[in-house]
């Protein structure tokens, strides 16, 4: 480089003279474009890191906790007026928080929002629906229930929120079950909410209890089939009261078949009752801390499953309610345990309840928990007012703290989740809008052992997405990773023997004339575009090892030995053949050899697995395991061989006695035949303790019933076709580190009587190594990262499975899988951006570190 | 030589080393002629077989159709898949027969295995009719209709007449596309436009009853327009209909064919070498000028050559001026330091990057992010649906420019490297500036360089497919990005791709086996584009080295 400022100085001194416009605008746009390159060039160079950046911010939201924020508040007095209060009146809030509880204030049994977060609803002991304004506190619409004289209500239970039915239980041994629903219209373009109630079972109260006695407790769940009401009288009878819709073609009306039950009774009082949403299951929560849990699918013969304790001794359940999805219950008890109990299916197919998780535990009883209507999390808080947000599957505490220095009474979630109304026991009504997007997301469930809903144990499992609403979605990125690194793991396993290998004889042993058509041709086979590679290996070579696995591995294990074999053939052809081919050819030949082999191996396939396994090699250990009793000696014996043979040619002793022999083929039978009869013998003494250690004394025994689980689209296929994929990047980076040893210490080892090979294993590889090193790194990188051949190649399922038979998901294919699916900025499409983060920062690593060793070894070599 | 001396002088690992390179080798060529030996075996009209056949269930057919493919079964296999065998072969050869003929038997392909065959013949007047749905025909002529009459021919005037039927029919149905997709297109893009112009009027309070007026002038001259078409359509739909034939399959059952189904009709088996040579090239011909058919698994692969051209190029135009910008600013203006061999390095490894990450960038940033923005802030008359905030052809050719961009600045920076400093010097010393140095001197002869560097880059956006699938390409776009309607250019619009069609048709298609051969035909002209790119990309390469050699001593 020359330097620039000198240079300057001389162009602009020897031009002073001429001076005019022309000159200065030369200046000016030397000037100009030396600040637009480098602005240019500068923020080309930022823009494309900032890639790593946008991947962040993507991503950072995940990891992100929720803030809950108070967006207005006011006071309920007895005349149900509100008093809002102003942002400036907020200071005296803790003057009024003093106020203790209205005595003449009707308690509020329910709380509940719609979906906007704009009406309100409470639910008094008095039986009133009061519809309300959630930021203003002016009430909508009130229905007050049409109660006989004398009745009170004596008991609240409601659905699945989402289907925003409620049940009050009276004091005269009947119920009244309404709907809320809110009507959205668009008068003038604005949006207006009218809240309206329905009554599913007729506006009269309906009789649950024959005997008139007060329903102390009631809880209840409807679908579009029926109704289910379940009932704890005075007298501690435990009721179930099923309507199943009946719809009449004729009239075109709905009436419904009533089905009374009376249940077994827990033996201590009840405390708590909940059906689950498909009105299958039901759990009776009695003192002591017992759950009762009936089987009530048939509902006019419940059946008794399971009565257990859920607490700690000593402890009462202070709060039950199911996480949506109605698979599992959610506990709180009196000494602020929280936990998640869910239904598994025993050894005898029988459902369960047995204890999923424990969070975090609070200091005060649990007062209520709140599911959230889409997702696997609650909201719960405690008699100290305590209030905190949970999630089942990230096992995570989402948010902690208190909400006003006044007890909490009641708190509805909004539909979305994205707001609540808490009511506190001082009168005081508040709105706050939660902000807490994705609360599924956990260092443990995406790295962890994940206890899923419906599953037998914990897993690592991936499955973003279903058609159903109430799906917990799988997020462990632990399956797709092991995908990776199993198919890179195979395909590092083809490339790299067969591109250093190939490097190796390429830069320091074929002729130059011949090394200019090879490394090309190796070269151009990088540019294949890769949806080819998988096509093939997806549609034509998938089948083919599945036709010809026997003669696949024939293959791979006879290859090294046939081209040996081959070799030697031709080293002891006359001297008139050899010369014929030059030096540096020997790969021209052996490609004739090679394909012989191949061809040989592979049509000897169907009939060595015709001879072996009966045609059919999946089934190998019906056909294996007597062959193997009765060979194994032979079999240890086979694996032996090549060490014997190597340790034989190397014995100098055995060496000296075979110089005195003086015919050579002698020579080479001695050595073979001594070796394999070595082997037999250490074959046939070790059998039995092979047998006894691998094969617990009975080879037959043992493989009987051993089969390959195959996958047609498997890691062979992965393998074979992207360690095609691979082989030209690592061949080439090798070849040039290989290639650029300086000759002189080359010849200097050759000078020193070191045999080529000798040289090449003590020189030229040592030199290389880094070199190699590096080649070896970004082909691994390379392999991570390839979608097209894995996509195509495999079966795309995230199985967690080393067999080489099964297929994989790796983090690419399941990006191309599922990201033109997954709605913008939902969990999921955050963590595929996760994945995507996790794949830039493996690779970037990995090259970054092969391009710094290349240039300490380009530095090194220039030294040398 | 003896075996221990040979083994201890090193030459078996040798030998074992030169294998590699030999399977290296043979992998490559063994792939390339694979798919060339599959890909334009494709295009040959193959002679029709006719068999007796006795199935499975030991009834007699007769079969006819082109010989697809054989293999070895296992004796026992077969015995399992429920064949009556007998004879003690190990291995029965067993055929993939292309009956074609969906229509009739349900499916394209049969495997018939060879005892069961008999009577094997080409019979001279065999007919395939290559039709528009249900796939080919393979049968005989039986005779002709007009408007559902039976026309009385004899043998010789049946099959003039039946090409002439058959021309006239494809000439309507050229027409008929022709209306269809230009006109009727024009109509409709036309209306589209007027909408969005009404909903603009709109947002910008704007909708006085001028504009209003105005709008349903053209409005009306539109459906004016339209109405036109339309009857001429009907009248040409009502043309094509009018003749059928009636062709008999092997097995004797005859059906009526609409001419207006039909693409092609030849005879092979009475087709001599060179009209077979004919329909050879018009197949390939075809190939690459033709619409797909049937979910792309027939017909040709126009739309997907012209999207790909078109993205590859718009992507040139974007990374040329980037890449040379940030090569010179690296190696011309920046001073040399850790900082630049730090951002060199940094780039040479975004070249490293797995495709699919700067696919997910694409799709987050360009699509959702600055998409979405350009919607809201030009184009917001078509919201919700969106114009730019969705997957197409720019954000397409923008993603693979950063693909590429660290190619193009490695290989411009390499040709800016081998500038001899003499040449440099001589230019200031003569009172050049510096930017004039490089304007004028530097970088024209870097431009083999450049080119180099271009042209790899092009090559792998040309096969890249996996980024691709997030921000842009479809398995069938109804419109060319480029057309005769204003702006012409749309690059909003989704696009076919070659890489992507051999995914799409190869793995979900509901036909995988019929469409087999078109695939490996697609990766052959794919793998044939891409081989040539980086062939000229080297010779480029070599023959600057040398000049420069030549100019540095």
């Amino acid at each position: 480089m020359p330097s620039p400022d000198s240079q300057q100085k001389n162009s602009g001194n020897s031009l002073i003279q001429s001076e005019g416009f022309y000159f200065r605008f030369r200046m000016f746009m030397d000037k100009f474009m030396r600040f637009g390159v480098a602005f240019g060039g500068i923020s080309i160079i930022i823009a494309i890191t900032l890639i790593f950046a946008y991947l962040l911010v993507v991503v950072f939201p995940i990891f992100h906790s929720a803030e809950i924020k108070q967006e207005s508040s006011f006071s309920l007095s007895a005349s149900s007026q509100p008093i809002a209060v102003t942002e400036q009146s907020k200071q005296d809030l803790s003057a009024e928080d003093q106020i203790t509880e209205d005595p003449s204030r009707p308690k509020i049994l329910h709380l509940a929002m719609e979906e906007q977060n704009e009406v309100g609803l409470r639910v008094t002991e008095t039986g009133q629906l009061l519809f309300f304004d959630t930021r203003s506190g002016e009430t909508k619409f009130t229905h007050v229930p049409n109660l006989p004289k004398g009745v009170s209500v004596t008991s609240f239970g409601n659905a699945d929120p989402a289907t925003t039915t409620i049940a009050l239980g009276l004091s005269n041994g009947h119920a009244l079950v309404y709907r809320h629903k809110y009507r959205v219209t668009f008068p003038n373009d604005k949006r207006l909410i009218t809240p309206v109630i329905e009554t599913p079972l007729g506006a009269e109260p309906i009789l649950i209890d024959t005997q008139d006695e007060a329903l102390t407790h009631i809880d209840v769940q409807s679908n579009d089939e029926g109704l289910t009401l379940v009932a704890g009288t005075a007298d501690k009878r435990l009721l179930l009261v099923a309507f199943t819709k009946e719809e009449s073609l004729l009239e075109e009306t709905e009436t419904f078949e009533r089905i009374g039950i009376e249940l077994p009774s827990p033996a201590t009082p009840i405390t708590h009752l909940l059906v689950d949403k498909d009105q299958r299951e039901l759990y009776v929560a009695s003192e002591g801390g017992y759950i009762t849990f009936f089987d009530i699918q048939d509902k006019a013969e419940p059946k008794l499953l399971q009565h257990l304790t859920v607490t700690d001794s000593g402890s009462e359940l202070t709060a039950l309610n199911s996480l949506t999805g109605g698979i599992s219950i959610l506990v709180g008890t009196s000494d602020g345990q929280l936990a998640q109990w869910s239904l598994v299916r025993n050894e005898n197919n029988q459902e369960q309840l047995v204890k999923y998780r424990e969070f975090e535990s609070h200091s005060a009883a649990i007062v209520k928990i709140i599911p959230e209507f889409n997702r696997k999390g609650f909201l719960t808080f405690d008699e100290s007012g305590l209030f905190g947000i949970y999630h089942t599957t990230a096992e995570n505490t989402i948010l902690r703290r208190t909400l006003s220095s006044a007890n909490i009474d009641n708190i509805a979630l909004s539909p979305r989740a994205n707001a609540m109304s808490v009511f506190t026991k001082n009168n005081q009504y508040s709105l706050w809008s939660i902000d807490n997007e994705h609360p599924e997301i956990s260092w443990s469930s995406l790295w962890g052992k994940v206890w899923y809903e419906s599953h037998e144990e914990p897993k690592y499992l991936w499955q973003s997405s279903s058609a159903d609403n109430d799906f917990e979605p799988k997020f462990s990125l632990v399956p797709i990773s092991f995908g990776t690194l199993k198919a890179a793991f195979y395909a590092m396993m083809i490339a790299v023997p067969l591109a250093i290998m190939g490097a190796i004889f390429t830069a320091q042993f074929m002729s130059p004339n011949m090394r200019k058509t090879v490394k090309p041709s190796i070269e151009i086979m990088e540019a294949l575009p890769t949806v080819i590679l998988g096509f093939l290996a997806g549609l034509w070579l998938a089948p083919f090892v599945e036709d010809n696995l026997v003669g696949i591995f024939l293959m791979l294990l006879a290859m090294p030995v046939g081209v040996l074999i081959a070799a030697y053939t031709w080293q002891r052809l006359p001297q008139k053949f050899r010369f014929m081919v030059p030096e540096g050819w020997e790969g021209a030949l052996l490609i004739p050899a090679i394909l012989l082999i191949g061809w040989v191996t592979l049509s000897l396939g169907p009939y060595l697995e015709m001879w072996w396994f009966d045609g059919d090699i999946t089934q190998y250990g019906k056909h294996l395991g007597p062959w193997l009793d009765r060979n194994l000696y032979l079999v240890i014996a086979g694996l032996l061989f090549p060490w014997a043979f190597l340790l034989v040619t190397r014995s100098e002793k055995f060496g000296q006695q075979l110089n005195k022999i003086k015919s050579e083929f002698y020579q080479s039978a001695l050595t073979l035949g001594v070796s394999i009869v070595v082997v037999v013998i250490i074959g046939a003494l070790l059998s039995p303790i092979v047998e006894s250690l691998l094969f617990d004394g009975d080879v037959a025994g043992y493989l009987k019933d051993s089969t390959i689980a195959f996958d047609q689209r498997n890691s062979i296929v992965v393998g074979l076709a992207m360690g095609f994929a691979v082989i030209p990047t690592i061949f080439s980076i090798a070849e040039d580190a290989l290639f650029a040893v300086p000759k002189h210490l080359i010849q200097g080892s050759l000078a020193l009587g070191a045999t080529q090979w000798q040289t090449l294993t003590r020189v030229v590889i040592l030199t290389a190594s880094p070199g190699i090193f590096s080649a070896v790194m970004i082909g691994l990188g390379r392999a991570v990262g390839e979608t097209m051949i894995v996509l195509m190649a495999t079966g795309n399922t995230p199985v967690m499975d080393f067999s080489i038979f099964q297929g994989m998901r790796t983090l690419s294919a399941n990006i191309a899988v599922e990201m033109p699916e997954s709605e913008v900025d939902s969990t999921h499409y955050r963590v595929l951006f996760l994945a995507a983060l996790v794949l830039f920062a493996f690779t970037f690593l990995f090259n970054t570190m092969a391009e710094i060793v290349r240039q300490r070894l380009r530095r090194k070599y220039s030294s040398l | 030589m003896k075996v221990q001396d040979w083994f201890k002088s090193g030459s078996p690992w040798i030998w074992l080393n030169a294998a590699a390179v030999s399977a290296s080798l043979i992998m490559v060529f063994g792939l390339l002629a694979l798919i060339m030996v599959r890909g334009l075996g494709f295009f040959w009209p193959a002679d029709v077989q006719q068999m007796d056949y006795t199935d499975k269930q030991g009834q007699e057919i007769r079969l006819m159709g082109e010989v697809w493919g054989e293999e070895e079964a296992a004796f026992q296999t077969l015995i399992d898949n429920g064949y009556k065998l007998t004879g003690d072969a190990e291995f029965i050869t067993r055929y993939t027969l292309k009956t074609g003929n969906r229509d009739v038997y349900g499916a394209d392909f049969r495997l018939i295995i060879e005892p069961g065959i008999k009577n094997k013949s080409t019979p001279d007047d065999a007919l395939v009719v290559v039709r528009r749905e249900w796939g080919n025909f393979y049968g005989f002529l039986t005779s002709i209709k007009e408007n559902g009459t039976e026309l009385k021919l004899d043998q010789d005037a049946l099959w003039s007449e039946f090409e002439q039927r058959k021309e006239r029919a494809l000439d309507l149905h050229d027409e008929i596309v022709e209306i269809q997709k230009s006109d009727i297109g024009e109509v409709n893009h036309g209306l589209e436009s007027l909408r969005l112009l009404k909903k603009r009027y709109e947002l910008d309070d704007d909708l006085t009853p001028e504009n209003l007026a105005e709008l349903d002038a053209k409005r009306k001259a539109l459906d004016a327009r339209y109405e036109v078409i339309q009857k001429r359509l009907n009248e040409l739909n009502q043309d094509i209909t009018r003749d059928s034939f009636i062709a008999r399959t092997a097995d004797g059952q005859e059906r009526e064919i609409q001419f207006e189904t039909v693409v092609k009709v030849y005879q092979p088996n009475q087709m001599s070498l060179p009209s077979k040579l004919g329909t050879y090239f018009a197949n390939i011909w075809e190939f690459v000028s033709d619409e797909p058919r049937e979910a792309n698994t027939e017909g040709g692969v126009f739309p997907a050559i012209f999207g790909t051209v078109m993205m590859v190029i718009l992507m040139a135009v974007l990374v040329t001026p980037l890449g040379v910008i940030a090569a010179v600013y690296l190696r011309e203006y920046a001073k040399q330091g850790a900082l630049t061999r730090t951002i060199r390095i940094a780039v040479n490894n975004l070249a490293g990057v797995p495709s699919i990450v700067y696919g997910v960038f694409g799709l987050g940033f360009f699509v959702y992010f600055l998409g979405g923005n350009i919607d809201r802030l030009f184009f917001s008359e078509g919201l919700p649906a969106p114009t730019f905030g969705t997957p197409g052809i720019m954000w397409s050719s923008l993603t693979l420019a950063i693909l590429t961009l660290p190619v193009v600045i490695v290989a411009t920076e390499e040709g800016l490297s081998r500038i001899p400093k003499s040449i440099r010097e001589g230019s200031l010393a003569l009172g050049a500036t510096k930017f004039e140095t490089l304007w004028r001197t530097i970088i024209p002869m870097s431009s083999p360089a450049i080119m180099t560097g271009l042209i790899l880059a092009v090559a792998r956006a040309a096969g890249e497919v996996a980024p691709l699938m997030l921000v842009g390409v479809v398995k069938l776009a109804p419109s060319l990005p480029l057309d005769g309607n204003a702006p012409f250019v749309h690059l909003d619009r989704k696009f076919m791709h070659l890489g992507f069609h051999i995914y799409d048709v190869g793995f979900q298609s509901p036909n995988v086996e019929a469409a087999r051969p078109l695939v490996y035909a697609t990766s052959l002209l794919l793998v044939l584009v891409i081989i040539a790119l980086n062939i000229v990309a080297i010779q480029i390469r070599n023959r600057l080295r040398e000049k420069y050699r030549a100019l540095e001593s």
